[in-house]
């Protein structure tokens, strides 16, 4: 009990001095999917996001800190308060939208698909790895095919790699960087839109900080910027905004 | 960190490596060794102080303390730890929240229950989310300590009670023939002779603990493995240093240093052992004693 005590009284002693003049936004991120976001080799937050998150955070004037976290806990984390929102890839589904309120979303629905070791595959009835919670996963169930659930996205190309799975399945984005340097890997079948394209996360009681990025968003798709950091991180190809 | 590196697209073989193992991610990596190390040296003794209180405190001649003592090895030891380190964190911290929110802010007319949201005023936040990084990580820290200590302290406070009650009754006995009271043949008498009993379980405990500690990345503290599984994946030209997937070289060098510190543990164990042995009426202590007389 005694300690119990002790680490509030030092939790308070540390906190005391803080300044609460204009709170930091905290942005929460998962930091394992590049190019949406990942951690850089001087261990930083670093990817489209990063831009992005930065950008948007001096347009609304607000000090912005980064913070990552487990995807599979990304959400809970969020609605208990350990950050004030999740800008990591995510994209805006009604499932989620019940749980936390979607900004305007900051990229258009893009592609997901499929990349495998041979192109004479039935997607169908094949293995397919997705990473937990994701909207490809439900995809994946949806298909009829056998989905292996991993937690990050760097294990779902390494399970078609060492022949667990037969195809991965995630955002063609991330994909795309991933077959060109491997020579066995190929996309195959065809690409699938879903979502209704990423936008960050916000808690459903936290109304104002979501309207202050969804401002920031809509002006930066306004200017164009927001088109030009999408085409300098995912290529001309991309799908950008109107 | 190194001149040399600003362009490793220019590198090659070794140079290569000595640059991508010293590059800033990699320093994190070796100073997560740290905070393993470090959580485990804060964590052994307070788990041990929470597992001697559990102890006495499921001994006592004192009713509602003794159920204390009794429900917390029974009930901690009964949940699965992951269930513990999963929901257990998350309540604690609420419960910290919730008590502060209680205490500064009185006039809040809000639910603090929202939905699934949990809120409470600015104030009680903790830590405040204005405070630098390095104060959040701290307190994720501080509560992996304060969890572990729980969990371990009550397979411990099992342990240490089962040791009392190995030590001898005739010396006890002997001491209250003294005219020892109940509090001076406790302290006097059982608690020094009691660790001898308790080392081959607390032992154990040890080592569970230095292989528990990937449970850390559940409490959002960037531990080795976590690192290991980070820097070992596949790596795309996006990153400076594209490689392959390495994992498997990251998690050899994970099973040597384990390897390394459960043996390290054997050897010192084995002489804390042979330390309380002295003077016991135990094979053991036997033992000790014919060797010096030879």
């Amino acid at each position: 009990m005694k300690k119990l005590i002790l680490t509030t009284t030092a939790a308070a002693m540390l906190t005391a001095g803080a300044a609460t003049a204009q709170d930091v936004v905290r942005l929460g991120t998962e930091g394992a999917y590049p190019p949406y976001n990942f951690i850089n080799d001087n261990g930083e937050v670093d990817g489209f996001e990063r831009d992005l998150g930065d950008e948007l955070c001096s347009r609304a004037e607000r000090e912005c800190e980064w913070v990552t976290n487990d995807w599979d806990s990304i959400i809970p984390n969020l609605v208990s308060g350990n950050y004030d929102t999740i800008i990591a890839g995510m994209s805006i589904t009604d499932e989620r939208d019940e749980v936390v309120d979607f900004s305007e979303n900051y990229l258009p629905p893009a592609p997901s698909a499929y990349a495998a070791m041979t192109d004479s595959l039935d997607l169908g009835n094949a293995v397919v790895a997705a990473q937990t919670g994701t909207i490809q996963a439900n995809h994946v169930v949806d298909t009829g095919a056998t989905l292996l659930e991993f937690p990050s996205p760097d294990e779902i190309v390494a399970a078609v790699r060492n022949g667990e799975a037969d195809a991965a399945f995630a955002d063609k984005d991330f994909l795309a960087d991933v077959v060109e340097q491997d020579s066995q890997l190929m996309f195959v079948g065809e690409d699938v839109s879903l979502g209704q394209g990423m936008g960050m996360a916000f808690r459903e009681s936290d109304p104002e900080l979501r309207e202050t990025f969804s401002e920031a968003i809509v002006a930066m798709k306004e200017d164009g910027s927001l088109n030009e950091m999408i085409t300098e991180w995912f290529g001309d190809g991309a799908p950008t905004f109107e | 960190m190194f001149q040399a590196c600003t362009d490793p697209d220019t590198l090659d073989g070794l140079a290569w490596l000595a640059c991508y193992l010293t590059n800033g991610k990699h320093i994190a990596f070796y100073g997560s060794f740290l905070t393993v190390l470090s959580l485990l040296a804060i964590t052994a003794p307070v788990a041990l102080a929470f597992g001697f209180g559990g102890a006495v405190a499921a001994r006592s001649r004192i009713a509602p303390l003794r159920w204390f003592g009794q429900a917390y090895t029974a009930i901690v030891r009964g949940v699965p730890d992951i269930v513990f380190f999963l929901f257990f964190v998350i309540a604690l911290d609420q419960g910290f929240e919730w008590l502060r929110h209680k205490v500064k802010c009185p006039g809040w007319d809000q639910p603090i229950r929202q939905g699934s949201d949990f809120i409470v005023c600015a104030e009680a936040k903790l830590p405040l989310s204005s405070s630098p990084q390095w104060v959040h990580e701290g307190y994720g820290f501080g509560l992996a300590v304060l969890t572990f200590a729980i969990v371990f302290g009550a397979f411990a406070a099992n342990v240490l009670s089962g040791a009392m009650r190995a030590v001898p009754r005739a010396q006890v006995e002997t001491g209250e023939a003294y005219g020892m009271t109940h509090r001076q043949t406790f302290w006097r008498i059982l608690v020094p002779q009691m660790w001898v009993y308790a080392l081959p379980g607390l032992s154990n405990l040890w080592m569970i603990l230095v292989k528990a500690t990937p449970l850390l990345f559940l409490l959002g503290v960037e531990d080795i493995v976590y690192w290991a599984r980070e820097l070992g994946g596949a790596k795309t030209n996006i990153y400076a240093y594209p490689h392959p997937d390495w994992r498997l070289w990251y998690f050899l060098g994970l099973l040597v240093f384990y390897l390394g510190l459960t043996k390290v543990s054997e050897i010192v164990l084995a002489r804390i052992n042979d330390r309380l042995s002295l003077g016991q009426a135990t094979a053991a202590g036997e033992a000790r004693r014919r060797r010096a007389a030879a």
